[in-house]
């Protein structure tokens, strides 16, 4: 199969903007939110929803990350081991609507592991789930996004592949068959 | 490269490289949670760790149970005193006992060097080794060198003394083994009956003077007089052993530059280190222990990563 390219740089950049305004919407001025990437993948889309939110309306808004290694139910399975990254939640969760924000939603065992990990820093009053790519029918666990950039209906056996500006020089997400790393 | 090399830490002497820049970077994760007001993770709830000591401990026996309860695993404590070692049960037979119970992992502490070697060629589950006599006691060497890449930034390029009963400290070799991987350099410093012959070939530098060596180096690690290893005399007094190499507070003040101050305990004070300078800013001793149950919660995790695969 061929690499099919989902979305491009520019409407890339668009699905983000819009994300942004459906979050000022449901969010208003933010003084009880906190937005929070999920390690690693959804660090860039989380990075740039807070860098937009910011100029857009000008407030400075909770944000974190969130390391999920320690809470995942696979770690002893995977073939591929996962390498712990920082986790920096510099307030309490406590009472906070918290946004978490990851690029590709799959079988939805990142998202279990994250509401897990989210309750060690405080009990926050209601959790949201923002994804860049939906892929559905594939889901292992009963999870469903608030917010989504885009939806595919692809095989299990198909890959998204994100790409960031700033690690790949480029913004551009791909629908891949597995086993390929070149597109 | 984000799994260890090997499925048993049994000393430093079997890591890599890799495998110790890998504990640490985990364990500053590990830190990260010990800040937080709920200090635990579940990583190891399908876990059952048995901590089996055949020799007496208070830090490291108490760090690794906090370890391993911060990673939610199961714990069983044995202590030989209290045990049926006391009747003559063999080291295999009691721990193949213990495994029949389904047990995944053993922290162990035993008199005899090499012990849990021979025990992790009989036996299926992951081996820690937390001292093994006079030979190697690996999570205290690592837990030393983070303190030291905590506070001095780095372990490459630091110079390291480690003062005291060279000869019979485990701390001491797995030390300087974890020291020279790291590319630190390293000098031993005691009487001449306490340092062993032929140390130099590890590649560590041998002094005699205190006063000396403290102005060489950036860390200075303090160790306890062992004298329940020491079957003959070695010097004529504790006295004496206090005067020559005894750190106390006009010895660092006359120093030009501030050092660290270490020591893995227990501290005997007023022989290797006066209390001034044990509570002293210098002294980054409980620091060490703080830092003690974020890398043996790091090398628990990490090894039990390798179990299954």
């Amino acid at each position: 199969m061929q690499p099919r390219l989902i979305l491009d740089n520019k409407k890339l950049n668009l699905t983000i903007n819009r994300l942004c305004y459906q979050l000022i919407e449901n969010h208003k001025d933010f003084s009880s939110t906190a937005i929070i990437g999920i390690q690693p993948r959804g660090v860039h889309l989380a990075d740039r929803i807070n860098k937009r939110l910011k100029e857009i309306t000008g407030l400075e808004i909770e944000y974190g990350l969130l390391d999920i290694s320690f809470y995942r139910d696979d770690y002893r399975h995977a073939e591929k081991k996962i390498e712990p990254k920082p986790t920096t939640i510099r307030f309490s969760t406590e009472g906070k609507k918290v946004v978490l924000i990851d690029d590709v939603l799959f079988s939805g065992r990142t998202v279990r592991a994250a509401m897990e990990a989210l309750l060690d820093h405080g009990r926050p009053s209601k959790v949201e789930l923002l994804v860049l790519v939906d892929r559905r029918f594939t889901r292992e666990y009963p999870i469903q996004p608030d917010y989504v950039g885009k939806a595919v209906d692809s095989l299990t056996t198909e890959r998204v592949k994100v790409e960031w500006k700033e690690t790949q020089g480029t913004d551009q997400i791909w629908l891949v068959a597995a086993k390929t790393d070149r597109i | 490269m984000n799994s260890l090399s090997v499925k048993h830490l049994l000393g430093i002497k079997y890591l890599t490289r890799d495998d110790i820049e890998l504990i640490f970077a985990t364990a500053d994760e590990f830190k990260e949670v010990l800040s937080r007001k709920i200090k635990k993770v579940p990583s190891l709830r399908d876990t059952t760790v048995v901590n089996l000591f055949f020799e007496n401990s208070t830090r490291t026996r108490i760090s690794f149970e906090l370890a391993e309860k911060r990673l939610s695993a199961d714990i069983i404590n044995f202590s030989s005193s209290a045990s049926s070692v006391k009747k003559g049960e063999t080291l295999i037979d009691t721990v193949r006992n213990i495994l029949s119970m389904k047990v995944d992992m053993i922290v162990m502490r035993h008199p005899a060097p090499g012990a849990p070697v021979f025990l992790s060629r009989h036996v299926e589950a992951s081996i820690i080794n937390a001292g093994d006599g006079t030979n190697e006691h690996p999570t205290q060497a690592l837990l030393d060198a983070f303190s030291i890449r905590e506070k001095l930034g780095a372990v490459e390029g630091k110079k390291v003394a480690i003062i005291g009963d060279i000869r019979h400290s485990r701390v001491a070799l797995s030390n300087i083994l974890l020291l020279k991987k790291m590319n630190a350099e390293v000098m031993v410093v005691g009487p001449p009956t306490l340092i062993p012959n032929y140390i130099e070939s590890l590649g560590v530098r041998v002094e005699y003077d205190v006063a000396a060596a403290l102005r060489w180096c950036d860390a200075a690690n303090l160790l306890r007089i062992q004298l329940e290893r020491q079957e003959i005399q070695y010097f004529p007094s504790m006295r004496e052993y206090s005067l020559y190499f005894g750190i106390n507070k006009k010895l660092l003040d006359d120093l030009d530059k501030e050092i660290l101050i270490m020591h893995p305990g227990p501290i005997n004070r007023g022989v290797e280190v006066t209390s001034e300078v044990a509570d002293s800013k210098h002294s980054i001793i409980l620091d060490q222990v703080e830092n003690g149950v974020a890398v043996r919660m790091a090398v628990l995790y990490l090894l039990s990563g390798n179990r299954m695969n």
